[in-house]
């Protein structure tokens, strides 16, 4: 029997979700133009102790794990299925890179005294608090997303290798790579609203 | 049978390797300029430029990675739905909070 298949649909619901997502970090992105409107000073001082190294190589880091992912998608749109697994773990590989980098800087300002309702935290000024609480629930819901996308692509990964997604069947794959994109794009924002305050 | 085929081999002359290298090369150099531009500390102006770039480097992933480019009209006419609300959301706040 024939499995029922709908790959346009599938990924228009894809793209649906996606647009929760939008909105989601949006509420986030909100409150944080808010904040900034009106600390701007405070944002910029607390913004100066950010590792702005750290946070250039992590968005490099994420650019070129979506280009392994859109090769992957294109690897396996051609059946080369060894090449569309190597890549995909590239991008796991580079989602791992990415966290680990995160966690170096997380054990920095924790390091420093500073984590959310930390004594060091709220003897600072009321706009720098609101700066760390937003970078840190905006880093850390983005880290989240970055956790889940790396599971799923490594779920797909192993069924590429198995020989599940295919030149002809591969919209999981597809879907998979647009979370991964999207995750990408909200970074995007965060490294300069984060690491770039003038 | 395969609903995605002849709407695969359009994606697929249309999305060669060199596409998603091009793609990530201009977001490598859009990354490098807006660190530039942030090294020159031009206030509110560096903000806006900041955005400006980032909206671009979202362009670009949108466009060719996650392939909006090739998507059907419906699809691109929906997305811009979150845009504006988005948008709209900011934008309305934003009056609201600067004539408190």
């Amino acid at each position: 029997m024939e499995r029922h298949r709908d790959d346009i649909g599938a990924r228009t619901g894809m793209w649906l979700f996606l647009f929760t997502e939008i909105l989601l970090f949006g509420g986030l992105f909100m409150l944080y133009s808010m904040f900034r409107m009106q600390h701007g000073a405070e944002f910029h001082k607390a913004a100066e102790n950010l590792n702005r190294i750290a946070g250039t190589t992590n968005t490099l880091v994420l650019i070129t794990s979506s280009l392994a992912m859109a090769l992957s998608i294109a690897a396996i749109r051609r059946g080369r299925k060894a090449a569309s697994v190597a890549l995909q773990a590239t991008t796991v590989l580079l989602g791992c890179v990415f966290l680990l980098i995160k966690y170096f800087e997380w054990s920095t300002e924790i390091g420093r005294g500073i984590y959310p309702n930390s004594p060091a935290l709220l003897k600072l000024d009321h706009g720098e608090i609101l700066f760390y609480g937003l970078y840190f629930v905006m880093t850390g819901l983005h880290g989240l997303h970055v956790i889940i996308g790396i599971s799923v692509i490594s779920f797909m990964l192993v069924s590429t290798a198995k020989g599940n997604i295919t030149s002809t069947d591969h919209v999981r794959l597809e879907n998979s790579g647009l979370y991964w994109h999207f995750v990408d794009t909200i970074w995007v924002y965060l490294f300069p609203l984060f690491y770039l305050v003038t | 049978m395969n609903p995605g085929k002849t709407e695969q081999l359009k994606t697929e002359n249309k999305n060669g390797e060199m596409t998603y290298i091009l793609a990530w090369a201009m977001l490598v150099a859009l990354t490098a300029i807006t660190v530039g531009v942030y090294t020159l500390h031009l206030g509110t102006a560096g903000v806006a430029i900041a955005l400006v770039i980032a909206s671009l480097k979202a362009g670009v992933i949108l466009l060719f990675f996650m392939h909006l480019r090739q998507e059907s009209r419906f699809l691109q006419s929906v997305f811009l739905l979150p845009v504006f609300l988005l948008g709209a959301i900011i934008g309305l706040t934003f009056i609201d909070v600067w004539y408190r």
